[in-house]
């Protein structure tokens, strides 16, 4: 048993946040109360929590956790820790990988590999066959095998009647269509936001028309089928504006957003840091409140961190030849609370509820227990110190799985 | 300027540009005498690395090291362990441990200079690090093709403040453009670009000082200078203009075009050129055109630019 005391906790989905004591019993949460008397418990170890927010785990439906076939990169165990030190208990890893997660048996067999982590990993499969965008992928025999959600993540699928066929297959499952949403034509060969920026460094852009036309296309089609769209990494500031139209004509679609696209411009990118390369690129400042905009008013849904980690030698390269992403998950929530709340721009339960409660809701994990802190559900969740210092420090000072702790006043507990 | 590295002309002051120019016309005079040998960096070893195929600029390096004194080694990447898959930091190693001075890099990837620049940053002590010389790093900068556009200037009109430049052509691709345009605003000249709207960068009038127009006319008037971009062919295919006949009908510099400058306008071409495409041959081979005078002023001014920034001008 285990008793964590005078922690403020936050839970989004039972709109509850109140200064309590949480016993967790037989690997659930058991009990949340002002005070519990543990004189009355055995065996129980007690976490002193004053001054800290208990959450639940941190939910990110959009991560690259490498496997199969690109271990140089990542792999599911390391990835898990990094998730775990961040402070999340649930990652949804992307489908393009080597071979593409695109049929059941592979879907199996990361689930597999997947219980071999110490948090919880969801598959999200392909959406096409090999993700060419040609073919649909065998989706219903995916969900089968346990499939989250599908998607053709990194690249956008130019085929409008392909996409509407994979939403309408869909729509029934109520399973969601995740889309990287960058018409390829128009972002072919580019390696930051074409602007001003690009254009003095004579670097091939990716304009935020590519993303427009993209969200503009995919919401008609949502409105259109009836299915369930969500955008991926949402990051210009038309797209936002798109969506919320869609949404306010009751568009079944939802939107996330990363943490380097809420606090992040262009003005980071030299051409010596690949680390500032990654898709869609880094916007401009009027686009980064945007998206802000956007996540405060529920026009954008969910966060999620996009992690996206190369080997060294990949990255180490010349910029337009280097590849795209970096890695999210350890430092996005230490990056969100510096960047939006303590500047003001969203509150604390606000920020947990987009990386717990919302994506948990879109993505139908609430019926397992996850994204909550509701009584009975496994004890998934994590213990915040709101006043880190950013140089030195890391905000999650606990994380628990499944009743399990496993990160411990900051560190991987072995 | 010892010891400073050569990326792109925003790091460099206008009276540091002067001080290259004038060092320029002191090693053009010593390029017309008859024995072309000084022993001003002698002892010194410049690499050439290119990743692209170059004429003038890797020959003018070449012929500048050489000039001065120091042993040139030049390494292109057709002939190099780079077909074998050396990433550029392993090449900047390597040839950093057999002891250079300097290399001159030609890479297609923006940036790949500042990349070099930071791979060495980590070698200490300072004074044994390579210098890093960018001749040309994709579409991003071409510094001493930009030196030597604003010395040819000079050279014929004694002086650079208040002089209109027309840069017209396939300003999106190109890095001389980019340089220039740093370069000659930085020394009081007017610059001003044309071409087909395909190729002129989108966002590139929030840069201040200078003008883009949609009319070549327009950017052509009264202009004391034009400098005609080299189109790349392959443009061609990827859509960028319909063909190179309609090209040259309405965006080549001809005889007539070159009336809308003033009378005693020079015109300038980075090479190589296409002859009649870009620009007639009447107008390449005509005394207006200073195209052979830049390919001396090359040596000339990399010889300034080796000079100052490997001992200092001493």
């Amino acid at each position: 048993m285990i008793l964590i005391q005078n922690a403020r906790v936050i839970d989004p989905a039972n709109s509850f946040d109140e200064i309590s004591d949480v016993l967790i019993e037989d690997k659930k949460i058991s009990r949340i109360e002002k005070q519990i008397d543990a004189r009355d418990l055995e065996n129980v170890q007690r976490i002193d929590a004053s001054g800290k927010i208990l959450a639940p785990g941190l939910v990110d439906m959009h991560a690259h956790l490498r496997e199969p076939g690109q271990e140089s990169k990542e792999n599911f165990i390391d990835g898990a820790k990094s998730a775990a030190l961040g402070g999340f208990t649930t990652v949804a890893t992307m489908p393009n990988t080597n071979p593409v997660v695109d049929n059941a048996a592979l879907v199996r067999s990361m689930k597999a590999r997947a219980a071999e982590a110490i948090i919880k990993i969801e598959i999200i499969g392909a959406m096409t066959k090999n993700q060419k965008g040609e073919q649909l992928a065998e989706m219903l025999d995916m969900i089968d095998a346990g499939a989250v959600a599908f998607s053709d993540d990194g690249h956008f699928v130019d085929n409008a009647r392909i996409f509407l066929n994979a939403l309408d297959y869909l729509a029934p499952t109520g399973k969601l269509a995740i889309c990287h949403e960058e018409e390829t034509s128009l972002v072919e060969g580019g390696s930051m936001n074409e602007g001003h920026r690009s254009a003095v460094f004579g670097v091939k852009g990716r304009p935020t028309v590519a993303e427009d036309i993209a969200v503009a296309r995919d919401c008609l089609l949502a409105e259109y089928s009836g299915g369930r769209v969500h955008i991926a990494h949402i990051s210009s500031a038309r797209s936002v504006e798109i969506v919320r139209d869609a949404k306010s004509r009751g568009v079944h679609v939802t939107a996330e957003a990363t943490p380097h696209h809420l606090t992040m411009t262009e003005d980071l990118v030299t051409l010596s840091d690949t680390m500032t390369k990654v898709n869609p690129p880094l916007r401009t400042l009027k686009d980064v409140n945007a998206v802000v905009a956007g996540l405060k008013d529920g026009t954008i849904d969910c966060i999620v961190t996009d992690h996206s980690p190369h080997a060294f030698e990949e990255k180490d390269r010349e910029y337009n030849r280097a590849p795209s992403g970096f890695p999210g998950l350890t430092r996005a929530l230490a990056l969100l609370i510096r960047k939006l709340v303590r500047e003001g721009k969203i509150s604390m339960p606000q920020l947990i509820s987009k990386m717990t409660f919302e994506p948990a809701k879109i993505f139908g994990l609430l019926d397992k227990g996850i994204g909550t802190l509701s009584i009975g559900t496994p004890a998934d969740l994590v213990l915040i110190a709101p006043n880190f210092n950013p140089i030195t420090e890391t905000p999650v000072d606990l994380t628990m799985c499944d009743g399990k702790i496993l990160v411990c006043d900051g560190k991987l507990v072995d | 300027m010892k010891r400073k590295n050569v990326i792109d002309l925003d790091r460099f002051s206008d009276a540091e540009i002067r001080i290259i120019l004038e060092t320029a016309k002191e090693m053009k005079k010593f390029i017309q005498g008859d024995v072309k040998k000084l022993d001003a960096l002698k002892g010194k070893s410049i690499v050439t690395l290119f990743y692209e195929p170059s004429t003038r600029t890797r020959t003018s390096f070449e012929l500048a090291g050489k000039y001065l004194g120091a042993d040139v080694v030049n390494i292109t990447s057709g002939n190099s362990s780079v077909v074998k898959g050396e990433s550029l930091r392993d090449t900047l190693y390597t040839i950093e441990a057999m002891g250079i001075d300097a290399v001159v890099i030609r890479h297609p990837s923006e940036g790949a200079a500042d990349i070099a620049e930071k791979v060495y940053e980590k070698k200490t002590p300072r004074e044994k690090r390579p210098l890093v010389i960018n001749a040309g790093d994709g579409a991003h900068a071409h510094p001493t093709q930009a030196l030597l556009d604003i010395f040819t200037i000079e050279q014929h009109f004694k002086q650079l403040t208040g002089l209109k430049v027309a840069i017209i052509g396939d300003i999106l691709h190109s890095r001389v453009a980019r340089s220039d345009i740093i370069g000659m605003r930085q020394m009081g000249m007017e610059v001003h670009l044309a071409g087909p709207k395909t190729l002129l960068p989108r966002f590139l009038d929030q840069e201040p000082g200078i003008f883009i127009h949609e009319h070549l006319e327009d950017a052509l008037e009264d202009a004391d200078v034009i400098n005609v971009l080299r189109i790349q062919l392959e443009r061609q295919a990827a859509g960028f203009f319909p063909t190179t006949r309609e090209y040259a009908k309405f965006f080549g510099l001809n005889e007539d075009r070159l009336k809308l400058a003033k009378p005693d306008a020079i015109v300038l071409h980075p090479g190589p050129q296409n002859m009649g495409l870009e620009i007639s041959p009447k107008v390449a081979y005509s005394d207006r055109s200073k195209i052979r005078d830049q390919v001396q002023n090359g040596v000339a001014i990399r010889m300034a630019v080796l000079l100052l920034t490997l001992c200092g001008g001493e």
